[in-house]
């Protein structure tokens, strides 16, 4: 029976951390997506603020943002030993390993902000967001959600019925939450919107770089939302998990095909971008819940999300809201989403506790990091002077090019 | 001598450089470029916003001639670039005063 119940906890263990692998590879997706919508010119410094944020978030999260949302002590010191044994809830997993999953979805919901801020927000200003934004303003949510623990101690979320599997609101939407704040203070990218009101396109340089971004996120959703089942070695969680994963890939595909042809509908031509935008809209609409949808319901879930991703992307461009990877609307406008179409298939959640989550979840992130942004732009400014922008963030802010020509080996 | 400078649709090139080849023409020099003439711009979309492309991509070919060969090869140019579609291209013909092969320092017709 012991010898049973340790290849259970490998074996689970074993699970939790090539999944968190797989959603650490969703950092380079995020990327390489936003390093192919931005123009070539602000490649580097989109490149330099995703690997960045990376580090950052998982510094942060281990000095302050874990214990945060799942108590226990700063900077980890007593994280290290046996998850089964010697704990006050007994899992079938080490406990570093849970760190380890909960980390690369701190980067996760740091990685949306840094597309919508895209090519004229500075580099350290945004470095300083991620401070906080890692260490503080997410683990808060995160503690009144995943954490169990009451909203400032007034009222507890899973007990109003609200249900976020694996983060559409807690992750994705609160990405998007702290990207509009940065956006609403930080302006359009000039040129963007013409004084007579016109929207004008700014093209992405390097579409192929967009599309293998979007892979590269599709194949590590398995990670976050398979993951998320928290185990796999027993008939019910691996049943479980082989849901999760078939749902998923359904939900992208019924979101990529829905843009598509929305695009196609109201452009007249496939829009690649949106078709991009759209297969990550169908995910993010299944991430709050993966396991109870059957595999229609996840692709009828996913293109919701994928028609609705079009639509939220055009009314925001009128709206002036400059957001050059369509963040926002990806997983904030479809995290919404998600997290309403739970109650549908999932009876343990309600309506009422999916929009009172939504709401506490956007109002704290929201507020929280337009304070946070407001102070950093009065202290060292947030966005980088017009010449900068004309001749791109890459030289301004890393004094490298992403593509350099005409450079001389003479020293 | 003449230098022609010949503006076309980039995907003639190849069928202009086989007719100048056939003509026995030495060398000529190929230069993407981009500009306007009567075709004018096209808008595209993106992400349901329109723009404007100003410039269209062209390639420009120059040629240095003596001249007895230039008709033959301003024909042979607008016979190959030709689609009968607006945005074909223009020739430029100018003086050419002197040529120099660098490798063995000839000059005037013989360095051409």
């Amino acid at each position: 029976m012991n010898e049973i119940f340790e290849l259970q906890y490998a074996l689970d263990t074993f699970y939790f951390l090539i999944c968190g692998a797989l959603v650490m590879w969703m950092a380079a997706g995020f990327a390489m997506l936003e390093a192919g919508l931005v123009r070539s010119k602000n490649t580097t410094e989109i490149l330099t603020k995703n690997i960045a944020l990376f580090a950052v978030a998982c510094t942060m999260y281990m000095v302050s943002g874990y214990a945060i949302m799942y108590g226990g002590d700063y900077f980890l010191s007593t994280i290290t030993g046996d998850g089964a044994t010697g704990a006050e809830d007994p899992a079938t997993y080490a406990p570093s390993a849970d760190f380890y999953f909960q980390v690369v979805f701190v980067a996760t919901a740091m990685s949306i902000v840094s597309g919508s801020v895209a090519e004229r927000m500075k580099l350290w200003a945004f470095l300083a967001f991620a401070v906080v934004m890692t260490g503080f303003i997410y683990p808060m949510e995160g503690s009144w959600t995943w954490g169990g623990n009451p909203v400032f101690g007034m009222y507890t979320l899973g007990d109003l019925g609200f249900s976020d599997f694996a983060g559409s609101g807690i992750v994705h939407m609160a990405g998007a939450s702290a990207a509009l704040a940065g956006v609403l203070l930080l302006g359009a990218r000039k040129g963007k919107y013409g004084a007579d009101g016109s929207i004008n396109a700014i093209p992405g340089a390097n579409l192929p770089m967009a599309t293998l971004g979007t892979f590269i996120l599709w194949l590590g959703w398995f990670g976050f939302n398979g993951g998320s089942v928290l185990a796999t070695a027993s008939v019910e969680s691996a049943n479980a998990v082989a849901v999760v994963f078939m749902n998923t890939n359904a939900a992208a595909s019924g979101g990529l095909i829905g843009a598509m042809l929305v695009a196609r509908i109201l452009f007249g031509k496939a829009d690649l971008t949106m078709a991009l935008n759209g297969a990550l809209a169908g995910l993010v609409a299944i991430t709050a819940e993966p396991s109870t949808p059957t595999a229609l319901q996840a692709t009828l879930f996913g293109a919701m999300g994928g028609v609705l991703v079009v639509f939220s992307i055009v009314t925001l461009d009128k709206m002036k809201i400059d957001d050059p990877v369509g963040a926002i609307s990806v997983h904030g406008v479809v995290g919404l989403l998600g997290l309403l179409l739970v109650p549908i298939t999932n009876d343990g959640s309600s309506f009422s506790g999916q929009l009172i989550g939504a709401a506490t979840i956007f109002v704290w992130v929201f507020g929280a990091s337009y304070v946070v942004w407001s102070i950093l732009k009065a202290v060292m400014g947030i966005r980088v002077s017009e010449e900068e922008e004309f001749s791109g963030v890459d030289i301004s802010e890393c004094g490298m090019e992403a593509y350099p020509e005409f450079v001389s080996s003479k020293s | 001598m003449k230098m022609i400078t010949a503006v076309i649709k980039p995907f003639k090139l190849d069928e202009v450089r086989e007719a100048l080849g056939e003509l026995g023409v030495s060398g000529v020099t190929v230069t993407e470029v981009k500009g306007f003439g009567r075709q004018k711009g096209h808008t595209e979309l993106y992400r349901g916003a329109e723009y404007v492309v100003d410039f269209l991509p062209k390639v420009k070919v120059e040629i240095a001639l003596d001249d007895p060969m230039v008709d033959g090869a301003v024909e042979a140019i607008t016979k190959a670039a030709a689609t009968g579609k607006i945005g074909d291209g223009k020739i430029f013909i100018s003086q050419l005063d002197d040529a120099i092969r660098i490798r063995t320092g000839e000059t005037g017709p013989e360095a051409i």
